[in-house]
């Protein structure tokens, strides 16, 4: 760990976060995500091999219900928020390139 | 004209005594709204017309001898991340600028059957990242106690809106201290329930580990009441917790004897507000004089929470942050050449900086390479610290401390040093971690007339002790009478 954060790495994960950010906001982020990162290696100071790690407290494991229908939210409503329908889906740009 | 400065219980009890109306007293919070807010800009939308309807409905339930809710004819005013069926909910965000939501949230749900009234939605930093809602898209809030001091956040627009007297009880979430914060900068009483005890459901998610919804209010006894009535199990949120809700807001009043509370000697350290010390040693001196007992302890991993907190709660933000495509709702860019490059616009337009931020610091600890070295080793410390608060809690009843080491900060003083707010967190983001239940209440004025808040902690689940206690302080004190100057 701890090689400096470069901005081929912000890029990197920019991409991976489809994020598309301005060379100002690239360079700000490298300073900044760096200045955090450095901070976060306090935690090495910490012996963990023994520790299980812990992703939340709620003392809960699989959570079951039957099987049935239940009403859900009607097509309209579904749609109501979408950027571009033609009244029965939503619809994207073209994703498989042309053969 | 109703009078505002009543807390949430006192005007339940002015309704029901027929003193006032809902009506009247909607109107009387949309007034104080229209003329006061203009300066504090707690809100993002109001309800005018159909929480006015709603009251005037209310009020003829009431007259008719009709069984009512709990709150019936109560305003209050939600944070604008929780959905409201045909009321827009935008995060404070541009990407979900024109986001109506088509159904509740579970809270909000639980609200409307108690006959609560919805007056608006609050401000808050974007998507509740922040500790002083400066990050909003849209507004900036302004402490109602010095308006050139932020409210705290994320909630702030909901501490304010209580503070000022504007609505006499809200909601907020907290996943880091975004409730108890601000409650502590602007002098109200806020409360962050135990990791499922409240329904998620509807939430519009930051850290889902992490997040809590909860109650502000002027006192301790109508914060219970709020808990009381959005507490419970809803099979829609996974981690919602099954087991029964007391009732808060009947034992509040008791005095608890033989309470043990506990200090952590780390929560004494360089970097804390001389004044704000003060006021907490004072504070202990208060319960001393009650009766109870100062357990000194500690919690050895306290240092490691903010580290610990930045990592687990961007890579949960940057998963749930994924649904944000320009697909289904919220922003689509106009411009772009392809399916993902309509993704990275939409969303390179549409979120802001400190939103970006964690998307990315969390994919990174995410991403290979680095998972097992950020994210899983948060996962571990994060273990570590549950444990000392598991072993405090078998040495006292409630830990107190302060709830930041200054009172408000000034608008822009930190807000262009990301690494500095986060830092800003360092007494409440345990709470979160280990998922325990956690109180701010009034506990002195800084010599600039800034409010200082009190932290009260508990052990999961021990909501009704954290009241009780909290209550025991309010009435020996009366710092939750002073409001802010006119």
């Amino acid at each position: 760990m701890a090689e400096p954060l470069t901005k081929e790495t912000v890029t990197k994960v920019a991409h991976l976060a489809r994020l598309k950010l301005s060379e100002t906001e690239l360079d700000l982020f490298t300073t900044q995500l760096g200045q955090v990162l450095g901070y976060v290696e306090l935690l090495n100071e910490l012996d963990t091999t023994a520790v299980e790690p812990m992703a939340h407290v709620a003392d809960i494991a699989n959570v079951f219900r039957d099987d049935e229908v239940r009403p859900s939210l009607p097509r309209a409503a579904a749609l109501s928020n979408a950027p571009k329908t033609d009244g029965k889906f939503f619809v994207v740009p073209q994703i498989l390139e042309e053969g | 004209m109703p009078a505002l400065t009543s807390s949430a219980v006192d005007l339940i009890a002015q309704l029901n005594c027929g003193e006032t109306s809902s009506f009247a007293l909607t109107e009387t919070c949309l007034q104080t709204i229209s003329a006061q807010d203009a300066n504090i800009r707690a809100f993002l939308s109001t309800n005018a017309e159909a929480s006015l309807a709603q009251a005037k409905a209310i009020d003829e339930k009431r007259k008719a001898g009709q069984p009512v809710g709990k709150l019936a004819g109560l305003p209050i005013a939600i944070k604008d991340n929780m959905c409201t069926r045909g009321m827009k909910t935008t995060c404070a965000s541009r990407i979900l600028e024109n986001f109506v939501p088509p159904y509740d949230a579970g809270v909000v749900e639980k609200l409307k059957a108690a006959d609560a009234v919805l007056v608006g939605k609050t401000n808050l930093d974007e998507f509740a990242m922040g500790s002083s809602t400066e990050n909003s898209a849209f507004q900036v809030t302004r402490n109602p106690w010095n308006v050139e001091h932020t409210v705290g956040g994320s909630s702030g627009g909901s501490a304010a809106a209580v503070a000022a007297r504007m609505v006499p009880g809200s909601l907020g979430s907290d996943t880091g201290g975004s409730i108890r914060q601000p409650a502590g900068f602007c002098g109200v009483v806020g409360m962050k329930p135990t990791y499922g005890r409240v329904s998620r459901y509807g939430l519009i998610a930051y850290a889902s580990s992490l997040d809590q919804i909860g109650p502000f209010a002027t006192d301790v006894a109508s914060a219970a009441l709020l808990l009381e009535v959005i507490s419970g199990h809803d099979g829609r949120d996974s981690t919602s917790v099954d087991r029964p809700v007391p009732e808060y807001s009947q034992t509040v009043e008791q005095p608890l004897t033989g309470l043990r509370v506990g200090i952590a000697r780390e929560h004494f350290v360089e970097g804390l507000d001389r004044e704000v010390e003060a006021a907490i040693k004072q504070s202990f001196d208060v319960y001393r004089s009650l009766g109870a007992e100062i357990v000194e302890l500690s919690l050895p991993h306290s240092k490691y929470a903010i580290a610990t907190y930045y990592l687990i709660a961007a890579s949960e933000a940057s998963s749930n942050l994924a649904r944000f495509d320009g697909v289904h709702y919220g922003h689509r860019a106009a411009k772009f050449d392809n399916l993902i490059d309509m993704y990275s616009a939409s969303r390179g337009e549409g979120f802001g900086p400190e939103v970006k931020r964690r998307i990315m610091l969390g994919t990174y600890a995410l991403s290979a390479g680095y998972y097992d070295a950020y994210y899983l080793k948060a996962l571990k410390v994060r273990r570590l610290i549950r444990r000392d608060f598991d072993a405090a809690f078998e040495r006292c009843d409630v830990l107190a401390s302060p709830i930041a080491s200054t009172p408000a900060f000034r608008l822009g003083e930190l807000v262009n040093d990301p690494l500095a707010m986060y830092l800003s967190d360092i007494y409440t983001i345990s709470a979160n971690l280990a998922g325990i239940p956690g109180l701010s209440l009034p506990c002195g004025l800084s010599s600039t007339g800034l409010p200082i808040g009190l932290q009260l902690l508990a052990a999961p689940f021990e909501e009704e002790t954290l009241l009780r206690a909290a209550r025991m302080f309010e009435r020996a004190t009366e710092w939750h009478t002073k409001t802010p100057p006119a």
